[in-house]
């Protein structure tokens, strides 16, 4: 097990002028689960092909550790791409599946042995070792497949966008079982996605791209709570945060027809006439009247205990869409008008030119 | 059948729209099933009959079936050895309206084989190592062209017969993707996939009971990377030499044509001094012999069995004096006097036994052990009537192989829960 490291790695492609991975500095702790998330295009695949040596670096470098690997080759790194080839070999035996890549890297029989056993307890398929596949579940033959990257004891799992051709059911049932499999076996590991709710479920820590941009790094707490910028905010969390334009005014930020408190620091630190505010649908306080911004209703969505009321309203002649958590049982309906306000704690402020965060942090 | 059914298609076969595409295909009926053997897919892949030919169907998600889709016409258009696609079909429902996987339906390929319909007890060392030489062929040229197969394997590929060598043939393009070039380390990576994919599969035909014992699984998967490295330094290596050598350059013209290469794109630099000459092969286009064949006779053979018929075509006109005729004439008439009656000769019932070059490479073969063995020169139409009655009617037909179905294991599978949760509280 080791560290990674992304070292102001950039990766140029040939013609073009736009790196498609820009100067990224990215420490994976060891034994850490990271997440590489971001819309397509961001750059993502292309730093995990990096890491995997598929893509050359024009600048920077990658660790593995200690060890500069910009320059080794794949194969040479100590490396698992897992779910790379699912084939498994209807006339061998699960442990014979499992082994017999150390086999061809010469490792000998009793090792060979003890890794795959060991391995076969971790997937709870000890039972199943003298099987051959066929006799095996669905979810066992995943894990058998999982199995052949987690004998070869590599430093680092890496892993791109593994359950994207899986239904939504399996995709969930394997999400969790992957997340619990990193933290029995402690590998440091870098996974792909391009899905936020992947990235938080799983993820220790969450490296949100954009553009070939490192946005933000961090927990996913982190991240939900305090993003660092508008896109971040906009990405992170579903259904997304309610992002829009607000004059700033005296005490704070003009909410339809009241004022969001914000901090005297923060309105001094900008000279900007409009921010940009964001509000989680959670932190969203639905009243039948009273102060703040009209919303008409368009739909609610009851999920059981909770629900979400999607709404518009209009700031200075734009339509916007409006998201808020309501009650499952008791709630507006379709065609009512709502004032919402912003739970005041809950309230994010960015600088509309730049998109950056001007509000503090949110600290519960 | 949903009336929403959705077909991408460059050409549409109407026969497509009468399939059951309202049943899973697990659950197709017999009567439209060919058993044709297959590989280890990660997805359901069934053969079905369909207007005098076969084509594959995969059952897969819609993005996936798009995507390969896509990346076969690309493949097609770059001259690309590997299957045709036919079309995707989405928006498939049952009766209930219960929606069904997407489909990519590619069409067969006529005459090929997967690697384990190709022997008929074990598989043997050198027919192990055509193979995987064959395979590396393939990879050299995909990787030439930009693609990064991911999938490197024998099951992923199929195989047709060429004059004594296999000619390799892409079937899989699903983790497949292009670039504008590769790196050292995609092509690493995809040659180390083939090893270790290659072993494995070498090692589930020993399990089997399949693999001769002469063969070294090992061994054998490690072969295509030497031969790999080799015919990408060939096609892509540069080489210096003094001025005053520029036959050198003829040289290398000549020595990738041997192999099957033609250069249509050679960067020639000398140094400061002018003394030194550096060359290095920009484009090669796979398929020197096929070209010239098809040029000349208008056959379409792989490109052993072209660089035969034109060997035979060359031996045609020394010994006819046709040095001096036009070359497209004397072509003509081999193709009139020679090709043509031998493959008219062949008894109907035995057509789908071979392709014809194959034939006919075969034939020159047993003529040759024929004149050996009776020591005088066994006249072509003698050749031909004793390979047909002592070989050709003893093989199995190859147009479309039917037999030995393989299990396959279809990976992922979806975990059905099949128990109502209210029953188990």
């Amino acid at each position: 097990m080791s560290s990674v490291t992304f070292d102001k790695a950039t990766r140029l492609y040939p013609g073009s002028t736009h790196p498609a991975v820009d100067a990224l500095d990215l420490s994976v702790s060891d034994g850490e689960f990271l997440v590489l998330v971001g819309p397509s295009g961001c750059g993502k695949s292309t730093s995990l092909r990096m890491l995997a040596g598929l893509e050359e670096v024009n600048e920077g470098r990658i660790l593995i550790g200690d060890r500069d690997v910009t320059e080794v080759p794949p194969k040479d790194r100590d490396i698992a791409m897992v779910f790379q080839n699912y084939a498994l070999y209807p006339h061998m035996t699960v442990a014979e599946n499992m082994g017999f890549a150390l086999k061809i890297a010469g490792v000998n029989k009793d090792e060979r042995a003890a890794r795959v056993l060991e391995a076969a307890k971790l997937l709870d398929l000890q039972d199943y070792l003298a099987r051959k596949p066929k006799a095996l579940s669905g979810g066992q033959r995943q894990r058998v497949a999982m199995g052949r990257a987690i004998v070869r004891q590599p430093q680092v799992f890496l892993m791109d966008e593994p359950l994207s051709n899986l239904d939504a059911k399996l995709r969930v049932q394997t999400r969790t079982q992957i997340a619990s499999l990193q933290r029995r076996l402690g590998v440091t590991t870098v996974y792909v996605t391009h899905d936020q709710t992947e990235a938080l479920t799983m993820g220790d820590r969450i490296a949100v791209l954009k553009d070939g941009v490192l946005q933000q790094v961090g927990t996913p707490r982190d991240l939900y709570a305090n993003p660092i910028n508008v896109f971040v905010a906009g990405f992170i969390g579903s259904p997304a945060m309610n992002l829009f334009s607000a004059d700033l005014v005296e005490g704070g930020l003009k909410f339809g027809t009241a004022i969001a408190p914000l901090d005297r620091d923060t309105l001094s630190g900008t000279k900007a006439k409009k921010v940009t505010i964001g509000v989680r649908p959670e932190d969203v306080k639905v009243a039948k009247t009273g102060d703040g911004l009209k919303v008409d209703v368009d739909l609610v969505e009851e999920l059981g205990a909770d629900g979400y009321l999607y709404g518009h309203t209009e700031i200075d002649g734009n339509r916007v869409d409006i998201v808020a958590r309501v009650d499952g049982r008791v709630h507006p309906n379709a065609g009512e008008t709502v004032v919402i306000t912003p739970s005041p704690k809950h309230i994010h402020a960015f600088d509309t030119e730049s998109g950056e965060r001007i509000s503090k942090a949110v600290t519960d | 059948m949903s009336g929403s059914l959705a077909i991408t298609s460059a050409t549409v076969d109407p026969a497509l729209l009468d399939l059951p595409w309202n049943l899973p295909l697990e659950l197709w009926p017999d009567d439209v099933i060919a058993a044709l053997p297959k590989g280890i897919s990660r997805h359901l892949v069934r053969f079905v009959h369909l207007s005098g030919y076969v084509i594959a169907i995969k059952e897969t998600s819609a993005e996936l079936a798009q995507r390969e889709y896509e990346m076969l016409r690309t493949l097609q258009r770059l001259d690309v050895p590997c299957v045709e696609p036919v079309a995707v079909i989405t928006n498939r429902t049952d009766d209930e309206g219960t929606p069904l996987d997407s489909v990519l339906v590619t069409r067969h390929l006529k005459f090929s084989l997967p690697y384990r319909a190709i022997y008929s007890q074990t598989l043997r060392p050198d027919t192990a190592t055509r193979l995987v030489d064959a395979l590396a062929v393939l990879l050299v040229r995909l990787h030439i062209i930009g693609f990064f197969w991911g999938d490197v394997s024998l099951s992923n590929t199929l195989f047709r017969r060429d004059a004594g060598a296999f000619a390799a043939y892409l079937v899989d393009a699903e983790t497949g993707q292009i670039y504008n070039g590769l790196s050292n380390g995609q092509r690493e990576n995809d040659l180390e996939i083939a090893r270790i994919n290659i072993a494995g599969e070498l090692l589930d035909l020993a399990a089997g009971g399949r693999l001769d014992e002469e063969v070294d699984p090992v061994a054998v998967s490690n072969g295509i990377v030497a031969s790999y490295r080799s015919l990408w330094t060939e096609l892509t290596g540069s080489e210096s030499f003094s001025s005053s050598e520029r036959w050198r350059i003829n040289e290398r013209v000549e020595r990738l044509n041997r192999l099957g290469f033609d250069i249509e794109e050679l960067a020639i630099k000398t140094d400061d001094t002018g003394s030194q000459v550096r060359i290095q092969p920009k484009v090669v286009d796979a398929g020197h012999h096929q070209r010239r064949l098809l040029r000349l006779t208008g056959l379409d053979a792989e490109e052993n069995q072209a660089r035969r018929l034109l060997n035979d075509l060359d031996s045609y006109t020394a010994t006819y004096r046709k040095k001096d005729a036009d070359e497209e004439m004397v072509a003509h008439e081999w193709l009139a006097q020679v090709f043509e009656p031998v493959i008219r000769a062949i008894p109907r019932d035995l057509k789908g036994r071979l392709e014809p070059a194959e034939v006919f490479h075969q034939l020159l073969d047993h003529r040759w052990y024929m004149s050996q063995n009776e020591k005088r020169d066994v006249p072509l139409a003698e050749a031909v009537t004793s390979y047909v009655e002592n070989v050709l009617r003893h093989r199995r037909d190859e147009a479309t192989v039917i037999d030995p179905v393989t299990g396959t294991m279809t990976l992922p599978i979806a975990i059905v829960d099949d128990g109502d949760w209210r029953s188990r509280v």
